[in-house]
């Protein structure tokens, strides 16, 4: 009933135009493509999956660098299951493989199980490849900061740890970017506080609504970003307050920052956002899986890589960017298959391309893809 | 990895706690909550709860949907009534 009722007020609203919004968390984009709120969406509004998944917007340069060091002996690769499939930048080759090759590479829940890995193999290298955005980092920095206080030497973190804000504003700056609203990530507030997307309205006059994980609530986001379109009146609006608070979690974010600065980072389909990454700060050098295996981490090792051919034909960068949608891309279906992933927006459960595959038979994805 | 679930605590052993869902139970870390209780319902991401929830889902949908109330019955609604 709340579902048809909602439906109404959205085939009601006065959009006489096509409006696109976007979602910037892979659990969005999945609960979007599961629920197949896009397909009971007005014609005219479409929904635009933008980088919200972490794995999606690595860039094959670290994939490679990874490969590399998970071939040492010496060296366990600690990872969410996210990053197994995900191939560098040669097609098929990604840790499963590398696996299968000899190397030892473990999937974790949670980085503290990382450190008990290290705490149980005191003569390899434990290695955690720390991705994700400000939700995963406090816990990243935790788990860093009890291997150190435990004296867990053989313990290091890769951070390629991302903040959502500099990528926000690279994808308004980006040159046709045509996105009227902003579905914010309702985690990523849970941490960094509703006051952390105060930026889209205020300087932006761009709508934004933090919203919950329910098809509900994510339907009822949609209509309070398009009520604030039809009617001219941009603002931030909490819809998730059950978790996110106007400041948000303190503590997290003073273990975060009593860890990681700020660094320039690589955004597949965004290319180098200053100030968008996050890494270790000095006095946690030692933590630091970049500093320990400079070889090949390091950002004078990747930065070589960074040279090598894109891999085919595959679109991730232009599909986490809004320019298309997943079936707009040449590979979408036929090369790029979930059993057979091109590109990480195939390979990760929260990818909008894993998404779209899996649930298109609801969501009529050649109309409002 | 930004899958987060609620979860409820059951027990506390300092910054670790145990927490559970529909039977399923998870040792996870509160090292990000004040004062965590036994009994209250935590957002967790990657065995780190990242918040509390005051009372799940239930508050949630009825202010979610007392608002839609209020907010399509308010003026806007009125103009827009019969468009579709």
């Amino acid at each position: 009933m709340k579902t048809e009722r909602l439906c109404n007020e959205l085939a009601a609203l006065p959009l006489d135009r096509e409006v696109c919004l976007m979602e910037v968390c892979g659990t969005h984009t999945m609960a979007i493509a599961k629920s197949g709120i896009k397909s009971i969406l007005p014609k005219n509004v479409k929904l635009l999956s933008g980088p919200g998944c972490p794995v999606c917007v690595t860039p094959a340069s670290d994939i490679d660098a990874i490969l590399e060091l998970s071939m040492c002996p010496n060296v366990i690769i600690a990872t969410y299951g996210d990053m197994v499939r995900v191939p560098g930048s040669t097609p098929g080759d990604n840790l499963a493989r590398r696996k299968a090759l000899g190397a030892q590479v473990r999937v974790v829940y949670s980085p503290i199980d990382a450190v008990e890995t290290a705490k149980q193999n005191p003569e390899k290298e434990v290695v955690f490849l720390g991705v994700g955005f400000e939700t995963t980092a406090p816990g990243t920095a935790a788990a860093a900061l009890a291997a150190s206080d435990e004296g867990v030497s053989n313990f290091t973190v890769f951070s390629m740890l991302k903040a959502v804000e500099p990528a926000l504003r690279a994808l308004i700056a980006m040159k046709g970017f045509r996105v009227e609203g902003f579905l914010c990530p309702g985690h990523v507030a849970t941490i960094i506080g509703e006051r952390g997307f105060a930026f889209l309205p205020e300087e932006f006059k761009m709508p934004a609504v933090i919203s919950g994980f329910e098809p509900e609530e994510i339907m009822l986001a949609i209509w309070h970003l398009l009520r604030q379109i039809t009617e001219h009146t941009p603002k931030l609006e909490n819809k998730y307050k059950q978790a996110v608070s106007p400041r948000g979690n303190i503590l997290a974010q003073r273990v975060m920052a009593s860890c990681f600065e700020m660094k320039p980072s690589y955004w597949r389909g965004l290319g180098l956002i200053p100030a968008s990454g996050l890494k270790f700060r000095k006095d946690f050098s030692g933590l630091d899986a970049e500093k320990r295996f400079a070889e090949i981490l390091g950002e004078e090792a990747r930065g070589a890589r960074k040279g090598s051919p894109a891999q085919s034909a595959c679109r991730c960068g232009d599909i986490i960017t809004g320019r298309l949608s997943p079936v707009q891309c040449p590979l979408f279906g036929k090369r790029c298959l979930p059993e057979d992933p091109v590109g990480p927006c195939m390979v990760s459960s929260e990818g909008a391309c894993a998404a779209a595959y899996k649930y298109m038979d609801y969501i009529g994805f050649s109309e409002n893809g | 990895m930004c899958l987060a679930v609620p979860l409820k605590i059951t027990e506390i052993h300092g910054k670790e706690a145990v927490a559970e869902s529909m039977g399923m139970r998870r040792k996870i870390r509160v090292d990000f909550i004040e004062n965590p209780q036994v009994g209250e319902y935590v957002i967790v991401h990657a065995g780190f709860a990242i918040e509390r929830l005051q009372e799940k889902q239930a508050m949630e949908d009825l202010e979610t949907w007392e608002e839609l109330d209020k907010a399509v019955t308010a003026e806007y609604s009125t103009q827009t009534i019969g468009k579709s």
